[in-house]
């Protein structure tokens, strides 16, 4: 990672206000920095999408933690997204539950219903699938979450009307 | 007359969680008011009296883990809530949290007084954002009226707590990992000795422990050990949530008194098998216990007799295979997810489990050998206890041993002629 900026001469970014004003409510919370480093990540990662290299850089040199070591924290973790993913997330559960009851299945339809495989971001920038494991509501399996929104008792049909929903930008108004 | 449903009297689906008021109307709050007359010490011996046990998984009997703590130094010390709920199959603490979520926080402040710890953590899995919004809502709630802050209740106590919600790896449910991903660190596990109660958090005297366990002090410290233990069947103690997924008619998680047999929640709270599907097997607590048979369902649900059918009670959410549903691929998934989930501290994990994952597909797609099963069967060793730092890998090799023990017959079958499963 550090040889990787001094190469390709990557620069900080400038951290907006609200980001440098929500990383300083956090750093209340912890006697030391480094325990900032993540919150820090997914505060710049709320307002940009993802974590470039430009923010990694801007949040390591605001708290002061060696670039590669944040890097290193940031890679560690399923949902801090390193590379650009699209405005909606889609974390479908493929754990063991889920699976019992068909997210495979789903998984397909989604994947034809939007053009993508896991870890791909549809050409309009909308939508990024990616698995996610085992989401704590397997009572109500197959289940899948948008965003911050968990979404249960998964079909195919059900899924089409979440996808219509978000692209018209309406509310989702499903019975979970 | 105290209520025989410590952990969910509060709960109703459906409707919002109790605000500040009317939790405390509901009797909320009583154990604090109670906890700050007593001496420390005295409240955790209460506790290790109770004979409440851990509820992450392990069991452990909570007083005294508590009381491994040393004497306060004017130093500070720390107690970490344990919330990153990830185990395959588990979905009792969202519960909990999304329901009632002042309970959670009433039995952290019972518990720093016991420990004399004026700072809590409540670390969150990052998916449960409704939890994040209703704790958030909870704590601010508790400062407004004076349970958190400086001198509670005039007590002379001193307590903060905040919530650290993470992003996503099943190892930060290991204590020490989630110390480390608590500090700012990548959440590899720690050696131990040192035990986080003597340096944990920064170095600092730490307890970590389960939600549903801290749920579980309100009550004992309100209503005592006589009333605790009278909760279990026979010669049981308490209660404790446990739950069904999988093929059942009405899958879930309630409170029930321990002692309970698997049959009595497979059939009368989750209303038994699905029509058309046949119960082959079961995971007693999560993807990381050995599966037990349809002879195993007249056990009590207690980690004692669990562990002597050879499997372990883990967080008592009990998941079925159905007659319809491939035992190897059942397993496979929850390599995969293993596999996935490993930090890549340890060789036996970071490596067997990718390996035991590759083996797996071949079979499933028909491409297998009998030495592949062969393989497989000293997988079970090789990650098993006492070869890594934590219990990730052991517990992935629990599935896989019990599975190659009991579905032997089906494993051979794939090697001749891959899955004659229908998919799912």
């Amino acid at each position: 990672m550090n040889n990787l900026i001094a190469s390709t001469a990557i620069k900080a970014r400038q951290l907006t206000e609200e980001e440098i004003h929500e990383i300083e409510h956090e750093k209340t919370h912890y006697p030391y920095t480094q325990a900032v480093g993540l919150e820090a990540l997914k505060i710049v990662q709320k307002y940009q999408g993802w974590v470039s290299d430009e923010s990694l850089l801007a949040v390591s040199e605001y708290l002061d933690i060696a670039p590669d070591e944040l890097e290193g924290v940031a890679t560690f973790f399923n949902m801090i997204f390193r590379r650009p993913v699209g405005k909606n997330v889609i974390l479908l559960c493929d754990s063991v539950a889920c699976w019992m009851l068909g997210c495979d299945n789903l998984k397909e339809h989604i994947s034809n219903t939007l053009g993508v495989d896991y870890g791909e971001t549809t050409k309009d920038g909308l939508f990024t699938l990616i698995p996610v494991p085992c989401l704590g509501a397997c009572d109500k399996a197959p289940v899948m979450m948008v965003g911050r929104e968990t979404y249960t008792h998964l079909s195919t049909n059900k899924i089409d009307q979440i996808i219509a929903h978000i692209r018209d930008e309406s509310p989702v108004e499903l019975d979970n | 007359m105290a209520t025989d449903k410590p952990l969910t009297k509060n709960i109703e689906i459906g409707r919002a969680p109790f605000n500040f008021k009317q939790y405390e109307a509901a009797g909320g709050y009583e154990s604090v008011r109670k906890v700050v007359t007593m001496a420390p010490g005295d409240v955790v011996n209460l506790v290790k009296d109770a004979g409440l046990g851990g509820r992450g998984g392990a069991g452990f009997n909570t007083g005294l883990k508590w009381s491994f703590v040393p004497a306060p130094d004017g130093g500070p010390r720390y107690l970490v809530i344990n919330g990153d709920e990830m185990e395959p199959g588990t979905f009792k603490d969202r519960l909990l949290i999304e329901h009632d979520p002042h309970l959670l926080i009433e039995g952290m402040i019972t518990t720093c007084f016991a420990l004399q710890a004026q700072t809590g953590y409540i670390f969150l899995r990052g998916e449960y954002t409704v939890c994040e919004e209703r704790l958030l809502s909870a704590i601010s709630e508790a400062y407004e009226n004076g349970m958190l802050g400086r001198n509670i209740l005039g007590s002379g106590f001193d307590l903060d707590i905040y919530l650290h919600t993470s992003a996503g790896r099943y190892i930060c449910g290991e204590e020490t990992a989630l110390i480390n991903a608590l500090e700012g660190k990548r959440a590899n596990p720690r050696a131990k000795p040192p035990f986080p109660q003597v340096s944990g958090l920064w170095g600092r005297p730490t307890v970590v422990n389960n939600v549903e366990t801290i749920c579980n002090i309100p009550g004992i410290v309100a209503n005592g050990v006589e009333w605790y233990q009278g909760l279990g069947l026979g010669d049981f103690v308490g209660t404790r949530m446990s739950g069904v997924s999988g093929r059942v008619k009405n899958p879930g998680c309630w409170e029930v008194p321990v002692g309970i047999t698997f049959r009595q929640l497979l059939e009368d709270y989750a209303g038994g098998m699905q029509d058309g599907y046949e119960l082959k097997a079961f995971l007693p607590g999560g993807g990381s216990t050995d599966f037990l048979m349809p002879e195993h369902l007249d056990l009590p649900m207690d980690p004692g007799a669990v562990q002597k059918a050879g499997s372990r009670l883990g967080t008592s959410l009990i998941m079925v295979l159905d007659d319809k549903t491939c035992p190897v691929g059942c397993i496979r998934n929850l390599i995969k997810f293993f596999a996935h989930e490993s930090c890549g501290w340890c060789t036996p994990c970071r490596d067997g489990l990718p390996w035991t994952e590759h083996m797996l597909n071949k079979l499933e797609e028909g491409t297998g050998s009998m030495k592949d099963i062969e393989i497989l069967q000293e997988m079970t060793t090789y990650m098993g206890p006492g070869n890594t730092f934590c219990a990730l890998a052991p517990g992935a090799a629990e599935p896989l041993q019990s599975g190659l023990k009991y579905f032997r017959d089906e494993f051979e079958a794939h090697v001749k002629h891959g899955c004659s499963y229908n998919k799912h």
